[in-house]
């Protein structure tokens, strides 16, 4: 146990010694808090919409304006002419058109089939798959209106969203940051600072020195398993004091979710350690093997069902995947440690296989 | 002159090539970045998984349920028989969305009965804020859609206004249009920022630098041929990404090919002059790529548009983007694959990264002078 805690110790110290690291380490939670709370979303609103209106009649207008009051379209221009229009799309200025034939109200009035065209920029499909859903909504819903048909009884759809009434991204976005962040204190740092003993041949000494692989091992994991920990609880306060984030479920069940991902994180700072015998290759393979599948492939920002089947399979492996399901069933449902029994098992599954992996490679040698 | 720094350049290579590893993962990288972000990157929300309650069972009630049976969009996993069963699918996430029919609907509609007795309600769980906004989107769409049946029934016309829309640039719209060519850009930047962050310092941390220093190499020789290199690589990287985006991921090359090369040469002078600049201000390797990974790869990726849409972004921060490199890149390629636009309209791009580019080179370079 003096043993751990002397490693432990040199370790700290090595940690508060390098000031360039401990500032990416303090550097990295505050600017990714800020980046997911402030500047990114996927909250699709104001698309910069271009009208060309060959018709200039009330229906015309109040089909332009059932746009714009759906807040997803911004007007920002009337065109006359095709050429004014493909300038504005080919420019970027404008990501959607609305064209309006000669005869819409005639035909409307007449009760026949009035047709309208809109155009998409498509070059961000994901945008354009979003706003052409929105485009068929308004559409639908100003055929009934500006039809003849607009005094009937038709089906109401009265939708209430659970857990995040107002579908701020910021508070699923959050519990993905902790992801990443925990990826990064513990699976990148756990596996540069056994990665730089090698590598400064300081190895050797460790190894000569009475203290056994056990306590080699906690002694370099412990200081980064508390620091992460530590970080991942002021991410969360941070959020709920600058956000509005919600915590509905208990602070014990959080950490104990928390910690189960960091000692699987952690098993994996080692196994890429045990693979790598410069900290340059230390870095790639840890963004490689740790960082690219908890951004691409946890459900943290691309939906899983989305996937193709062999790539949903592969996201089982994830261990970010279960976390993000535990840890957004306690901060935004509410939900306690028996109601997520699987994912959390999935999370002590992951822990022991790459702990036992690792350790198996750390024997050999 | 031009001997010394071929001497310096193949020196640099010999050094690649003793880390099989390194080399390995500058090859597995691209690989795996573009099967990921061709394939996984969608945004766009498929098979939704629905639960439906039925309270009214009626020809008219599953009508409706059938028209979310019949999307693409939707998957429904489950049907209840009350209203209160469907918590514990939203509380598992075993579904996203419950449809709630309520009893009487069919009769309520041919009564024109008050518009709360012929409301459906869709509950959805917000935890996956876009997801579920677009799927609030589509069944709201599905719903407009199943009105307009209706009334086409009754009054025996079609629906009075018939929405053609037409995409533009990406009529299938395959995300993988959009994101494979964004990866060349994203590649060249991680690859040669990256490796030429560390050329400079790997010496000077083995203490080499010394000895390059007094050998009659001048500056502008020993940058040129410790970054050379490197823009080989970026440009073996770009050929690799471009082949296969367009033949195995078939994603359209509409413009020319020169367009992209010579914006592709304006991109590097930015990204390897950013490694020779975090080259500078950092004494060991480690440093060297904490620092450009995370103080300048991760922040330009995300605030770049590689992703997230910019025009999403609060004022501020898009004033903030027009001084990442990245994406001017983006425009350039995006805009030769997708719309097979050229210099006339992407001019802006060029100059703002050939100025970015000459800016940082002339720091690095002043810099590394004072230190050397």
């Amino acid at each position: 146990m003096t043993n751990v805690w002397a490693v432990a110790l040199k370790e700290l110290r090595q940690i508060r010694r390098d000031r360039r690291t401990l500032l990416i380490l303090l550097f990295i939670p505050g600017f990714f808090l800020f980046l997911y709370g402030y500047a990114l979303n996927f909250d699709i609103r104001h698309v910069p919409l271009a009208v060309q209106d060959r018709d200039q009649s009330p229906e015309s207008r109040a089909l332009a304006a059932s746009f714009v009051q759906s807040t997803y379209f911004d007007l920002v221009a009337a065109v006359t002419t095709d050429a004014e229009a493909v300038a504005l799309m080919d420019r970027d200025d404008i990501r959607a058109l609305l064209v309006v034939p000669e005869d819409f109200s005639r035909r409307l009035k007449r009760g026949e089939a009035a047709e309208v065209q809109v155009i998409l920029n498509g070059d961000n499909a994901n945008t354009a798959t979003t706003v052409m859903g929105y485009v068929n909504a308004i559409l639908a819903d100003a055929s009934v209106r500006l039809g003849p048909t607009s005094s009937q009884a038709l089906v109401g759809a009265a939708p209430r969203i659970w857990y995040n009434p107002e579908l701020r991204s910021t508070l699923f976005l959050v519990p993905g940051l902790i992801a990443y962040i925990a990826t990064i204190t513990a699976v990148v740092s756990t596996a540069l600072s056994i990665v730089r003993e090698k590598e400064l041949g300081t190895m050797e000494q460790v190894r000569m020195a009475p203290i056994s692989t056990t306590a080699f091992v906690l002694g370099k994991t412990l200081p980064y398993l508390i620091l992460s920990q530590a970080s991942a609880m002021i991410v969360i306060v941070a959020a709920m004091l600058l956000f509005g984030l919600p915590m509905r479920g208990d602070w014990f069940s959080l950490s104990v979710v928390v910690a189960l991902f960091l000692v699987g994180a952690l098993g994996t700072g080692l196994l890429v350690s045990t693979m790598s015998d410069t900290q340059q290759i230390a870095l790639q393979t840890a963004l490689l093997i740790a960082f690219l599948p908890t951004f691409m492939l946890s459900g943290f920002i691309f939906p899983i069902a989305s996937m193709p089947a062999p790539l949903q399979y592969i996201t089982a492996i994830v261990p970010a995947r279960y976390f993000l399901i535990a840890l957004r069933g306690v901060v935004l449902k509410g939900l306690d440690l028996g109601a997520l029994w699987q994912p959390l098992l999935a999370l002590v599954a992951f822990a022991v296989a790459v702990l036992g992996l690792s350790a198996v490679r750390l024997a050999r040698r | 002159m031009r001997g010394r720094i071929a001497t310096l350049m193949w020196k640099e290579f010999l050094e690649l090539r003793q880390t099989p590893r390194l080399l390995a993962l500058i090859l597995v990288a691209p690989l795996l970045q573009l099967t990921l972000l061709g394939y996984a990157a969608t945004t766009d929300v498929k098979h939704v998984p629905v639960v439906v309650v039925d309270g009214d069972r009626t020809a008219r009630s599953r009508q409706l349920i059938e028209r979310f049976r019949a999307s693409p969009h939707f998957e429904v996993v489950a049907e209840e028989s009350a209203p209160g069963g469907v918590d514990r699918y939203l509380e598992t996430g075993r579904a996203w969305l419950a449809v709630i029919v309520p009893p009487g609907l069919e009769a309520a509609l041919e009564r024109g009965e008050p518009a709360n007795r012929r409301e459906v309600q869709i509950l959805a769980d917000g935890t996956d804020a876009n997801s579920s906004g677009v799927a609030l989107a589509y069944a709201s769409g599905l719903i407009g859609e199943f009105n307009a049946g209706i009334a086409a029934e009754r009054g025996g016309r079609a629906p009075a206004i018939d929405g053609r829309v037409r995409v533009w640039f990406n009529p299938q719209l395959e995300s993988k249009d959009f994101m494979v060519p964004g990866v060349l850009a994203l590649l060249l930047l991680v690859i040669t920022a990256n490796l030429s962050s560390m050329a400079i310092v790997r010496e000077r941390e083995l203490g080499t630098l010394e000895q390059l220093n007094v050998t009659p190499l001048g500056r502008w020789e020993l940058i040129l041929g410790k970054l050379l290199p490197y823009a080989l690589v970026g440009f073996i990287d770009v050929v690799l990404v471009v082949a296969l985006a367009v033949y195995w991921f078939e994603v359209p090359f509409r413009g020319d090919l020169f367009t992209l090369l010579v914006g592709g040469i304006a991109y590097l002078l930015c990204t390897l002059g950013l490694g020779l600049f975090v080259s500078t201000v950092s004494s060991t390797q480690q440093q060297a790529m904490m620092t450009a990974t995370f103080f300048f790869l991760v922040p330009m990726v995300y605030l770049s548009g590689f992703i997230f849409p910019i025009e999403n972004m609060p004022r501020m921060i898009q004033w903030l983007t027009t001084l990442i490199p990245l994406r001017y890149f983006l425009v350039i390629v995006r805009g030769v694959f997708l719309k097979g636009v050229g210099f006339e309209v992407l001019w802006p791009q060029f100059a703002a990264l050939t100025t970015w580019g000459v800016v940082v080179l002339g720091l690095a370079a002043m810099r590394s002078r004072k230190r050397a």
